[in-house]
């Protein structure tokens, strides 16, 4: 059982909140994830690690709460306990020295960005974000993500705030301004870091994707997760979740990740509930 | 009559139709009458072959001769002498190529039906300490010895280990990647053939020795094995992780949604009790047509659980003919009664989807039989111009399973096989590392949840006598 210690609501659907995990908290590296279980009847949810702190023993989590599952997780009050979590799971992503980097970050993608950004900004690296959401009051962890970057750009979809367009309309412009960058970091929903991806391919820039694939045992013992990497089957829980952007075949990315959306629609039915 | 000239007890079974739409146990077990009458045809010889031919040498002559006397939680207890999880073993050992196979009247084709009462008294046992208001609770070992010792793994090979080392009297901390315990107990073999509240009794024994069992915790990861050593908080350590790496086909068409690897679909339909959706959270997908490629138990397992989740039509599809397939006979004729249709001398050769990314069809090629190859079994080679098409919606791939490289590519020192596979040194599941033994489906390659169980007894006793003489030689 693991104790929930915070929980702060980011934006709508959006939560923050601080788990007690303190073998997962010691060992956690930035790409690094867990795998967490609500009640006896819940499904494993894989989720980024935002933070750790290794001395409090604490996890920091960022979860929207798009279905019956997410919203039981965010429904445990402060106080209460989770009842799995498993970590930290995933291959740690590699931090080498790097010059400048430009990070594109969409909804909570920022999520998992932050302890990347964290860990490249400690080799010294000159970081350049792009935060992008639908709308002003999605931009999540803005605070948290200027504190790590040299300078924030800002996206949204309406224009409520920031660049009015998609956070691969100002990756295109620096790109294309002849700037350089030694790398790109792209998190968020399937389809934009495929965008993002693309763009980046055309200025050869190298380009590092988290994939959020479905997922049960998280140990590479299912293969439910399995990812084209270049036209070759990959499992996302151990040699994931990061990806080279450039390799990805997200089309079929997509496709697996929407194909329960029947069931999940239906628990949600059931419940009275729309899914977001 | 003398007793042993009668006719070998059959198991009752539920009816096909009935059974495989729910998930409920297919076995019904013996009555006691007929338990007894079974005890009976035992000869008890002096040789006592079945005994050498169990992979954990339970005392089979004595427990039924406990039985004939009606003695039946006394043979419970002999059983356990040297197996802790009786339960279990009566119902997914192969004894017909273990004990039962040695047994003096297999020469006239009808051994004792030694998993039937093995099965018999560990459920009689259960019940009597229900009744009781007991638990499974057995005498705690004393604690004899300072050292701790971790096993990796709460499957069969882990929890024999763990309880052995218990016994023998020392701390054991039992670390288990999943949510839950029982390993392939646990995600592997279906509800209704090992319901898992027997699972969870046969751990709760395990337990109930003094044995520590800490779920959610991926040593090689939650946990540094090297640092556990090197810290000297574990004495020794038992690696038991199992398999757990799926094959695949790696033909086109396999990433499509609707196909499976068997562990993914049996871990839903069994640990994430999928077949229960939406009461439990976690979905499973079960088309109208299904192909389950491969033709061992857990091929087996995946095919009756389609069924029993609404498949109309659920293929078996294997590259060999029927005499190759890997299966128990009793479980080959449990999807047979339940309607499960046979395709062999089968191939796949690519799943083709629909525009929706989804499964539509499988293309296999017909097969026959050429030469034996390195198996000894002779070699599916292709028919020319065969090419024909399986209309399925679902494709389970059920053909085996490697090492997976978790833990084993995190451990300093530990030399690996060929295949990945932990390499062990003696009987004992020695490693290149001292103080750390291996043994299961680790070590070697997929097998029986009995054999595993073997490994774990020997490397419990291996590490029993290291430590001995360490002490010794202090």
């Amino acid at each position: 059982m693991f104790k929930v210690l915070e929980k702060d609501l980011l934006a709508e659907n959006i939560y923050r909140m601080v788990v007690e995990a303190p073998l997962v908290a010691e060992k956690a590296k930035a790409g690094n994830f867990v795998i967490v279980r609500v009640s006896d009847v819940g499904e494993r949810i894989p989720l980024t690690i935002c933070d750790n702190d290794p001395e409090r023993g604490t996890l920091t989590l960022i979860i929207q709460a798009v279905g019956k599952s997410t919203r039981d997780l965010v429904n445990i009050p402060v106080g209460d306990y989770v009842k799995d979590v498993l970590g930290p799971l995933g291959t740690a992503t590699e931090i080498k020295d790097m010059g400048r980097i430009i990070a594109v970050m969409g909804g909570i993608g920022v999520a998992p960005m932050l302890p990347l950004l964290r860990a490249y900004r400690k080799k010294g690296a000159e970081i350049i974000s792009i935060l992008g959401a639908r709308t002003k009051d999605l931009l999540i962890l803005q605070d948290e993500v200027r504190s790590l970057s040299d300078e924030v750009i800002l996206v949204t979809d309406d224009g409520s705030e920031g660049m009015k367009g998609l956070v691969t309309d100002p990756l295109r412009q620096r790109l294309e301004s002849g700037e350089h960058f030694d790398m790109a970091i792209a998190i968020g929903p399937a389809r934009m870091m495929q965008a993002a991806s693309k763009v980046t391919k055309e200025f050869n820039l190298p380009t590092l994707v988290s994939l959020n694939s479905i997922m049960i045992d998280g140990t590479g013992m299912c293969g439910g997760c399995r990812v084209s990497i270049n036209g070759e089957t990959k499992f996302a829980c151990v040699d994931g979740p990061d990806f080279d952007g450039h390799a990805v075949n997200f089309d079929e990315l997509v496709v697996r990740q929407g194909y329960y959306r029947d069931e999940e629609d239906h628990v949600c039915r059931t419940l009275g509930e729309e899914r977001v | 009559m003398i007793p042993a000239k009668r006719n070998r007890v059959e198991m009752p079974r539920r009816d096909p139709k009935e059974r495989s739409s729910d998930f409920i146990e297919v076995a019904l077990g013996l009555d006691p009458e007929m338990a007894i009458s079974e005890a009976e045809r035992c000869l008890n010889c002096k040789h006592k072959p079945c005994v050498s031919g169990c992979p954990v040498q339970v005392p089979i002559p004595e427990f039924i001769q406990l039985v004939v006397q009606g003695e039946f939680e006394a043979a419970d207890a002999k059983i356990k002498e040297k197996n802790s999880l009786p339960a279990v073993c009566g119902r997914v050992c192969p004894q017909e190529s273990q004990c039962e196979a040695v047994c003096v009247l297999a020469k006239r084709g009808q051994p004792i039906a030694i998993g039937m009462l093995e099965r018999f008294v560990a459920d009689q046992a259960s019940a009597a300490k229900k009744s009781r208001d007991e638990g499974a609770q057995a005498t705690k070992p004393e604690k004899k010895y300072p050292e701790r010792i971790a096993v990796i793994g709460s499957g069969p090979a882990g929890l024999t280990c763990g309880a052995d080392l218990a016994g023998y009297g020392y701390e054991v901390d039992i670390f288990e990647a999943l949510h839950d315990t029982g390993g392939v107990l646990r995600y592997g073999i279906p509800e209704f053939r090992l319901p898992k509240s027997i699972v969870d009794e046969e751990v709760d024994y395990v337990k109930s020795l003094g044995v520590n069992v800490f779920t959610n915790v991926a040593v090689g990861l939650t946990m540094d094995f090297n640092e556990m050593l090197r810290s000297g908080k574990y004495a020794a350590a038992f690696i038991g992780t199992g398999a757990g790496l799926p094959y695949f086909l790696n033909i086109p068409g396999e990433n499509l949604n609707g196909v499976y690897s068997a562990n993914e679909f049996l871990t839903r339909a069994n640990l994430m009790k999928a077949y229960l959706f939406p009461e439990y959270d976690t979905p499973i997908k079960v088309g109208k047509r299904v192909a389950v490629v491969g033709a061992g138990n857990v091929a087996m397992d995946a095919a009756r659980v389609s069924r029993r989740l609404g498949a109309e039509e659920v293929y078996i599809v294997y590259r060999r003919s029927r005499e190759e397939m890997p299966a128990r006979l009793e479980e080959i004729e449990n999807a047979e009664e339940e309607g499960i249709k046979f395709q062999l001398l089968t191939n796949p050769a690519r799943i083709v989807g629909d525009e929706k990314f989804r499964v539509r069809a499988m293309e296999c090629v017909r097969m026959e039989l050429g030469e034996p190859d390195s198996s000894g079994r002779r070699r599916p080679v292709e028919i020319p111009g065969s090419l024909f098409t399986l209309e399925v919606d679902t494709v389970v791939v059920a053909v085996g399973q490697g090492a997976n490289p978790l833990l084993t590519t995190r451990v300093d020192g530990l030399e690996l096989n060929k295949w990945g596979n932990i390499a062990t040194f003696d009987e004992a599941g020695a490693t290149s590392i001292p103080g750390v033994w291996a043994g299961g489906d680790i070590a070697t390659g997929a097998s029986t949840v009995i054999s595993a169980m073997g490994a774990g007894k020997r490397a419990a006793l291996a590490i029993h006598e290291w430590l001995t003489a360490k002490r010794d030689n202090a």
